[in-house]
């Protein structure tokens, strides 16, 4: 059985490496096999068979924004789970007491963003934009 | 036998097992959606279809392919290669067997057992975003930039009750390694019923199984969570601007990452490879009963064919089937075969239950796929991990 560090991880190198050599071989055969008719509507952006009207580097939803920094905060929640639930069963209650002021914390913030309606993806006025 | 090759040998079993498994996922797919809306699917390439994969992989190879101009060079042939290779990565740390001897040399039926195992996927899983996301923005089109948005968001905000789904089985077994979760899942209550995670005392994680299997289906990008390529609204979302291989490599990665979440299912939830009940009642007679009953029903069928064709093809499979019951039948066989046996069954039912939600569930609204995700399932796996963490506190030893 493996016991040093690069022969544990050796395996997942290997089969990464494997990845992406088999991820660029076929990108690269298709290129190299495909034909190349080029023309000028090809080259536009696709919008359902008409002139592509504006450009796509628009404004959207800052909403977007939102959920990724709710996702930053609470996933930092979910890191500190695994560490806890490795030594659950030789702590027990204390283990538990403690988690669970610490997700209150977090839940209080939850209870605060829903309140103000951060989660509301039909409500049209407020943080649009 | 030295470890190095050992491990390249087995990186090789692996690696090709998954590619013929990822090319017929797909020809399985379109079989059970078809029979699930009463056609036949693919039936003309090959015996009942069977080439269809193939030929599928030599028309995208040879299909045109096209790098628009208006898109951002780099990014856009970086993303689907950061999906595949991604996807491909994460197969490495899943173990599908107990510990074997093959000709005298002894080895896990694993690639590698990390101490960190779910660390390492739900790492991969959450690198996986970098895919699409850089696929819709490169694209520089509408549909395209919509599609990615919409998918990153989607996916870091079933991120959460899927993290919290996973750590709540853990409490139980207490321990990040795939290996050790499996084995914390051996053995049998009153002697017959299996000690999964799902059953085991003293919280039994069927509630948690079922968060997990929503998140998966939203991780995955899979009906009814698949408004990323939303086709009625988006085109074809963040791959609406890729062609032939590249086009394909997305859905190589969304099959592969199919694959890889079932797998993790099975192991967190589902005890690996252990057989549902004990071996002392038979069930390692299952599988050669199994593979028996399928040959005779295709040998049945091969004598009074339906079709002209299946005179021929039927037999051939009942040949297939009945050397399976045969193999499964050697007992020097049964302790790499067994296990194999299991594990690949639970996880190809939880692939089918992807299907066959595929073909029976419609799509949600974007704003109710984002209150289901923040308002209903992350609340409900809080609670459902302190309920866990509260029994497994005062009645577990």
């Amino acid at each position: 059985m493996p016991n040093s560090p690069l022969e544990v991880y050796f395996p997942v190198l290997v089969q990464a490496i494997l990845g992406t050599v088999i991820a660029v071989g076929l990108v690269t055969v298709s290129w190299l096999l495909g034909k190349k008719l080029k023309n000028k509507t090809k080259d536009s952006p696709y919008e359902c068979g008409v002139a592509p009207t504006g450009s796509a580097e628009e404004r959207f939803s800052v909403k977007f924004y939102l959920v990724a920094m709710l996702f930053i905060l609470f996933d930092i929640e979910a890191v500190f789970l695994y560490p806890w639930v490795v030594v659950y069963r030789e702590l027990k209650l204390v283990a538990f007491l403690e988690m669970f002021i610490f997700v209150a914390f977090i839940l209080s913030g939850f209870f605060y963003i829903w309140k103000k309606r951060v989660l509301d993806w039909s409500e049209t006025a407020g943080s649009r934009e | 036998m030295n470890f190095f090759l050992l491990s390249l040998i087995k990186v090789g079993l692996v690696a090709a097992v998954l590619m013929t498994t990822l090319a017929y996922l797909q020809w399985v797919e379109r079989k059970v959606i078809a029979h699930i809306q009463l056609r036949v699917g693919p039936s003309r390439v090959g015996p009942h279809g069977l080439l269809q994969p193939l030929a599928d992989v030599i028309k995208l190879i040879t299909k045109e392919d096209l790098i628009p101009a208006h898109v951002n060079k780099f990014f856009y042939l970086m993303a689907p290669i950061l999906a595949v290779a991604l996807a491909l990565t994460s197969i490495s740390v899943i173990p599908f067997g107990p510990q074997i001897n093959v000709f005298g040399v002894e080895t896990y039926m694993q690639l590698t057992d990390l101490n960190i195992g779910v660390l390492v996927l739900l790492a991969i899983s959450g690198l996986s975003v970098y895919g699409i996301a850089l696929a819709g923005w490169a694209s520089n089109n509408k549909y395209a930039l919509l599609g990615g948005l919409r998918a990153s968001a989607q996916m870091i905000s079933y991120e959460l009750p899927l993290a919290l789904a996973i750590a709540s089985p853990l409490l139980l077994h207490n321990s990040l390694s795939l290996r050790e979760i499996v084995n914390a899942q051996d053995g049998y209550y009153f002697g017959f019923l299996a000690r999964w995670a799902i059953f085991q005392m003293p919280m039994p994680q069927i509630f948690a199984f079922i968060l997990f299997m929503i998140g998966a289906f939203a991780e995955t990008n899979r009906i009814p969570f698949d408004l990323p390529e939303a086709e009625n609204e988006l085109v074809a979302g963040f791959h609406t601007e890729y062609s032939s291989m590249k086009f394909a490599a997305f859905f190589m990665a969304e099959y592969a990452n199919m694959i890889t979440i079932c797998a993790l299912a099975t192991i967190l939830f589902l005890g690996g490879w252990h057989p549902p009940f004990p071996v002392e009642l038979g069930s390692g007679y299952v599988p050669s009963a199994i593979f028996g009953m399928a040959a005779a029903i295709a040998l049945f069928h091969g004598l009074n064919p339906a079709r002209p064709k299946d005179r021929f093809t039927l037999p051939v499979f009942a040949i297939a089937f009945f050397g399976l019951a045969i193999a499964f039948a050697i007992p020097v066989l049964n302790s790499i075969l067994l296990p194999l046996f299991w594990f690949a069954s639970k996880t190809g039912f939880l692939l089918f239950l992807f299907i066959w939600v595929r073909g029976t569930l419609p799509r949600f609204r974007y704003d109710q796929l984002m209150r289901f995700a923040w308002a209903w399932l992350f609340p409900v796996s809080v609670v459902h991990l302190f309920a866990t963490g509260l029994l497994v506190a005062l009645y577990s030893n």
